[in-house]
């Protein structure tokens, strides 16, 4: 009797299970006939005008070495010439990245420091990993640092990126437990929540827009999507990669976003188009994507990928431009400078390299 | 006796496959042995179903996918067996051919990108120079070897410390020179004795009994096998200086529930409820398909634009004013930012591409706070700041910054009211006396009025003011009396 019943709630659940599937597969479709009239021509064919970039003017200008692990994390400071990097081995340290200096070194309770961010100020950084928290760090001696770090947030998983939305008092999260979230810094309070990712969060970015309101976060369930900080709603998303997203930064003029993934492809998806624009991929690269960011005027993707290298892509003309060799193991993480005079890359070869 | 249960088991099985591993490479001689089934045991199944989502793997199959064309019988690498003085060199090919491969079958730039590529395949262990601990490739005569399938990395080895011992010890047993152990294979040999004195014994017998299957080979088959073998720990535990390739993210092992460091995150849990899932795809895709939007077209033409007018500010692509700092080891582009009250040319024309530039700008905004001055219409930044200066505050001050602004802006007997529509006053009034208490984006709706309002009317008379054309020709002017501009030092 109530193995019958079990049955037939079974065949319930797939009779849910098959109607969802048909829903959602009939939406795919309609949803792609809707954005293919609209995609009237490839943005590498409106590119054809400009003339193809020649030389790129980069190369290899610093060695950061004095980790013992692998990199992990690096962000630069709002002065454009201070690095913070977060490794392995649990150090945080603080780089004058143009004499390269080591100014301060904390050592965290935890190994696997995943992220790591500099306030607005240039005063306090956040750091966090496998301790599932953020932790806020005032940038003075050595000592007090250690002394005076405060914990604002705590995820149910390890936190994979933060970054303050405009203001040393609030600290954005994502996490492993599949959420991004809001901190109240002072106070710790949970100022949001964000909920609808399906999968690991592994990079958030904010909007470089006036307000400030909205930001990007990858995931492992393969999707991008875009927040409103105000309603903790999602208000766009885009899918494309066929395995986890690692990385998503926002075009300079905030109506595009760029993903790194580990299908060993980038894409640039276009919001106000609501669709994919590009996708930067090549046969004979068949690693994954850890890091993108772009440069001052967008034209310059960096990409920074497992097999130990950086590919730089027109993303206009999608072409790659060219290759920097150099890190010998993993490229975890890439940046520009805030000032787009440089490029930082970490890498689990335990060194921070900056490239103009 | 007891604790050496489960040493035991690992090398029985160990040494089975590594017998059956040699009668099927004898037929195959001497292109390279082909693959050998994996031990069909309950243990190695198990791992079977694990491996599909395993972190590394969608590169493995892709290097694999590689490595069967190299192996293929037309169009792939040339495998022969040399003669060598005395003896010969089986199933080897060079990394000249196979640099020469790479640069004719892929889309690789140059020979600098196809041996990068080759380095790759060898680190990770799918292919492997003869006679050469360090997994890489070098474009020249040197012979290298493929890898049996069975020691590919895509079947999740996780070889433990007691087999490595084995290895090891064995290793000793074979009085060649070509086998002879290496510096650090000598010192972790002690290590490991150290570390299982207690099991040595039993280790050493293993070790024994391999090395007799072993001698009972054929010369050259033995040849492939010691290589393959060799390789295969030399992927695992690496010379040192090596990058160990098989050591994986953790956040990726993290979630599979694979690692030590704890069982799988939330984010899985949610993962494993397919229903869930769908509806929330289901509930995207209809807002996405609401959504208005506008030809590719039209966002390819913005994004082209937004390089034409940013082009000449990209560091990466145009020589800037002043020597790049990373470049030149001069500070003078950043000292001249922070000291000099000169703005330069270039950034007085940013001011122009957008009022957010202007605004980002500390010099500019100042500017255009004096220009809505002397128009009479300094309030409506003076609310849009203090807006964002409000939302950047911690939680503790929010609620008196938020009646501050309410009383200054908004109120019906404001000092200084702003020019907003009745809407959004309204749900400013409705947001400030929430029930809940105020959030920071009470005044959003307000201040993004505000914005816009700047943005069509002050911002482009602004842009068409005297004062903005006198302070753009002020900064050309001073620009031109700076002799050598892009300094000596180049």
């Amino acid at each position: 009797m109530s193995e019958s019943a079990a049955s037939a709630s079974n065949a319930n659940a797939n009779d849910k299970m098959a109607s969802l599937l048909k829903e959602a597969e009939s939406l795919k479709a309609k949803l792609e006939e809707e954005r293919q009239k609209l995609n009237d021509v490839n943005l590498s064919t409106i590119a054809e005008r400009l003339e193809q970039i020649a030389f790129v003017n980069i190369k290899p200008r610093k060695v950061l070495k004095g980790h013992q692990a692998k990199v992990l994390c690096t962000d630069w400071s709002p002065d454009k010439r201070h690095i913070i990097s977060s490794s392995q081995d649990g150090r945080l340290i603080i780089w004058d990245a143009f004499t390269t200096n080591k100014e301060h070194a904390v050592t965290m309770p935890t190994t696997w420091i995943m992220a790591c961010a500099y306030a607005p100020s240039g005063n306090y950084v956040a750091c966090g990993g496998l301790d599932n928290k953020v932790t806020v760090y005032p940038i003075t001696s050595d000592e007090e640092m250690a002394a005076k770090k405060r914990t604002v947030g705590t995820h149910t998983s390890y936190m994979s990126c933060c970054i303050y939305p405009n203001s040393d008092q609030q600290i954005l999260t994502g996490s492993g437990d599949s959420t991004c979230a809001l901190w109240d810094v002072e106070s710790g309070q949970l100022l949001q929540s964000f909920h609808g990712h399906s999968g690991d969060v592994m990079a958030i970015d904010l909007a470089p827009n006036e307000t400030g309101n909205t930001f990007v976060s990858g995931s492992c369930d393969r999707m991008a999507f875009i927040w409103d900080m105000r309603s903790g709603h999602v208000v766009q998303s885009f899918e494309g990669h066929q395995s986890d997203v690692n990385s998503v930064k926002f075009h300079p003029c905030g109506d595009a976003i760029a993903t790194g993934s580990d299908d060993s492809s980038c894409r640039l998806y276009d919001m106000r188009a609501d669709r994919e624009v590009a996708v930067f991929a090549k046969e004979s690269i068949i690693f994954g994507v850890n890091s993108v960011d772009f440069s001052v005027s967008g034209r310059l993707l960096f990409a920074g990928y497992n097999d130990y290298t950086v590919n730089l892509w027109d993303t206009l003309k999608s072409e790659r431009v060219c290759l920097l060799y150099g890190h010998e193991n993993k490229v975890s993480c890439v940046q520009v400078s805030p000032d787009g005079t440089a490029l930082s890359t970490g890498s689990w070869d335990y060194t921070i390299r900056v490239w103009a | 006796m007891y604790d050496l249960c489960t040493p035991n088991k690992r090398v029985t099985r160990y040494l089975g496959a590594y017998t059956e591993l040699s009668l099927k490479a004898q037929s195959a001689q001497p292109q390279p042995p082909p693959a050998p089934s994996v031990p069909q045991q309950p243990h190695q199944h198990q791992r079977g179903n694990k491996n599909e989502d395993a972190p590394n793997i969608l590169v493995y199959k892709k290097m694999e996918a590689i490595i069967e064309k190299m192996q293929a019988e037309t169009g792939g690498v040339a495998v022969r067996t040399v003669k060598a003085f005395m003896s010969k060199v089986p199933s080897v090919f060079t990394g000249a051919d196979l640099v020469a491969w790479i640069l004719k079958n892929f889309d690789v730039e140059d020979v600098t990108e196809a041996l990068h590529f080759a380095h790759l395949l060898s680190s990770h262990g799918y292919i492997f120079p003869i006679d050469d601990h360090a997994l890489t490739v070098k474009n020249d005569g040197t012979f290298y070897r493929f890898q049996t399938p069975y020691f590919w990395p895509s079947n999740c080895w996780e070889p433990e410390n007691t087999d490595y011992a084995v290895y090891l010890c064995k290793r000793t047993m074979q009085n060649k020179t070509r086998l002879e152990l290496a510096d650090y294979e000598a010192e972790n040999l002690a290590k490991l004795q150290k570390m299982f004195s207690r099991k040595w014994e039993f280790i050493f017998m293993q070790a024994e009994s391999q090395s007799k299957v072993a001698k009972k080979r054929d010369k050259l088959e033995r040849k492939v096998l010691d290589s393959q073998e060799r390789a295969f720990w030399d992927v695992h535990r690496p010379m040192p200086g090596c990058v160990n390739t098989t050591e994986i993210d953790i956040k990726k092992a993290y979630r599979r529930g694979g690692s030590s460091h704890g069982t799988g995150s939330a984010g899985a849990s949610v993962a494993k409820n397919p229903v869930e899932q769908l509806t929330r795809i289901i509930t995207l895709r209809k807002q996405k398909l609401e959504r208005r939007t506008i030809k590719v077209s039209k966002a390819a033409e913005a994004l082209v634009a937004y390089y034409d007018q940013y082009n000449e500010f990209d560091y990466f692509l145009t020589s800037p004013e002043l020597p790049n700092p990373w470049q030149t080891d001069s500070t003078e582009m950043w000292d001249t930012e922070k000291n000099s009250k000169d703005v330069p040319v270039r950034r007085v024309k940013r001011w122009a591409f957008s009022l957010r530039e202007l605004l980002n700008d500390a010099i500019g905004r100042d500017q255009f706070t004096k220009f809505l001055e002397k128009e009479y219409s300094g309030e409506n930044l003076k609310f849009w700041e203090s807006v964002q200066e409000m939302k950047a505050l911690p939680q503790s001050e929010i609620k008196e910054a938020i009646h501050k602004i309410w009383q200054e802006f908004l109120a019906p007997d404001a000092p200084c009211p702003v020019n907003v529509d009745s809407k959004s006053v309204e749900l400013a009034r409705e947001a400030v006396n929430s029930p809940n208490g105020p959030n920071r984006w009470c005044f959003d709706v307000a201040a993004s009025h505000v914005y816009h309002l700047m943005k069509s009317d002050s911002y482009s008379r602004y842009l068409r003011s005297d004062m903005y054309k006198d302070y753009v020709n002020c900064s050309r002017k001073k620009i031109k009396s700076i002799p050598n501009l892009f300094g000596v030092k180049r």
